[in-house]
């Protein structure tokens, strides 16, 4: 005795199947279906060792934004990272952006310190206080070979 | 100068040309399984749409399996969260055990292991399927009533898989993660938070539409050789009639699941 026809359990294996890959591609792949709710600034550093795109961009050690993309300026061959923050967080033109690792083998990511100018930075803008990776290696050797006074 | 349609029947005494035929048999097996496989797809799109027989297949393949995928997918992940757990946690980061279940079902398990469950369960029937009505027959009755088996037959069942595979890989992949917390979890005390705050900070896009080029190429592989196998089982240099039917059916599930993982690690090779 079938109490549903064929369709219907075909119906309902593929309404689930789609939910497990909706779920699957927005929630964790992080797909954006609604785009432009973010803004992009762009920094320049010294040195990015490390970095790579995708990398996350914390604020006092929360999540607003992510490294979308980094190059070298053609002019003065310094690297520019462009970082795609909320549209909710605000950045004043002199905040603070540092490369940060976390932990001591963990990956590189970009932490900003909010300044406190009020003249707010506007997209496309570029930040220009900044704090480039700090490499552990060139550390230690110029503690061993006697660099640090 | 023996004839081309020789090859393989009689087995040549000289091991060079022993060598040849068997060469020349795998070539020609291959090129008929590619064109057999475009004829297939070319009929998906063919009017008027065989909706009513893909529903069914999607049915006998997709609905049908749902049960062991679940199952599967559950057992996997819970197995992944133990083993993980008991490596993760001699280097004080169990907290990694989300993004270490995720990332792994995502990307290889889940495709791989529904491929080869499906293989199992409806690969093998549809070799069967098809190979029986091959010796009684019903496919030359198909052509006599100028009914292209070709459509009729295969079409449906290579949409169905095209269809189905990607869903029950979806579903692997979600059981599959509440497997991992089940044991990590529940059973071990890991923070929750901490697991699936890692399985959101570790999974990328990339991966999970990776596994999902898997599953598609894998239900085209495995749809294409069960079929193939069941459409030709009675020219098998092996046996014919039900002997025939069964060499067919256990080929298709041996090249089915060679292929899938040969295809799986050229597959990771280029998504990578």
């Amino acid at each position: 005795m079938k109490k549903y026809t064929i369709e219907t359990a075909v119906g309902i294996f593929v309404l689930a199947g789609l939910l497990c890959v909706t779920y699957l591609t927005v929630k964790l792949g992080k797909m954006e279906i609604f785009g432009g709710d973010d803004y992009h600034v762009y920094a320049r550093f010294n040195d990015v060792t490390g970095l790579g795109t995708g990398a996350f961009v914390e604020m006092a050690g929360v999540r607003v934004g992510k490294v979308a993309s980094i190059g070298l300026a053609p002019d003065d061959n310094i690297a520019v990272v462009e970082l795609r923050i909320q549209k909710d967080v605000r950045l004043t033109d002199d905040a603070i952006v540092s490369i940060k690792t976390s932990g001591l083998i963990g990956d590189k990511y970009v932490k900003i310190s909010p300044g406190g100018s009020g003249v707010f930075v506007q997209p496309g803008g570029m930040l220009v206080e900044t704090e480039s990776s700090v490499d552990l290696t060139d550390l230690i050797g110029k503690y061993v070979f006697g660099g640090v006074k | 100068m023996t004839q081309p349609s020789a090859v393989g029947v009689l087995a040549p005494k000289n091991p060079l040309a022993r060598l040849g035929a068997a060469t020349i048999r795998g070539i020609s097996e291959l090129g008929g399984l590619a064109l057999f496989t475009v004829f297939g797809l070319r009929h998906i799109f063919s009017l008027p749409l065989q909706i009513k027989k893909i529903v069914q297949q999607v049915y006998f393949i997709g609905v049908k399996s749902i049960f062991v995928i679940a199952l599967i997918g559950l057992f996997t992940g819970m197995v992944l969260g133990l083993q993980g757990y008991y490596t993760l946690v001699k280097f004080g980061s169990e907290g990694l055990l989300g993004a270490a279940v995720a990332l792994s079902i995502i990307r290889e398990l889940g495709p791989v292991l529904t491929a080869i469950m499906i293989t199992g369960r409806a690969g093998s029937s549809m070799a069967a399927e098809i190979g029986i009505m091959r010796i009684s027959e019903q496919i030359d009755a198909l052509t006599t009533m100028d009914i292209d088996p070709m459509r009729y037959l295969i079409a449906p069942r290579l949409a169905a898989a095209i269809i189905s595979f990607p869903l029950l890989t979806a579903i692997f992949d979600v059981i599959g993660i509440l497997g991992g917390y089940l044991t990590g979890v529940i059973m071990l005390g890991i923070n929750p938070g901490v697991y699936f705050q890692r399985i959101d900070a570790s999974v990328v896009l990339a991966d999970v539409s990776g596994g999902f080029v898997k599953s598609l190429v894998f239900a085209l592989l495995v749809a294409a050789v069960c079929c193939y196998q069941g459409y030709f089982a009675h020219m098998r240099p092996g046996g014919f009639g039900a002997k025939g039917v069964s060499l067919a059916t256990t080929s298709a599930v041996v090249v089915s699941c060679v292929s899938i993982l040969a295809a799986d690690y050229a597959l990771t090779t280029f998504l990578l």
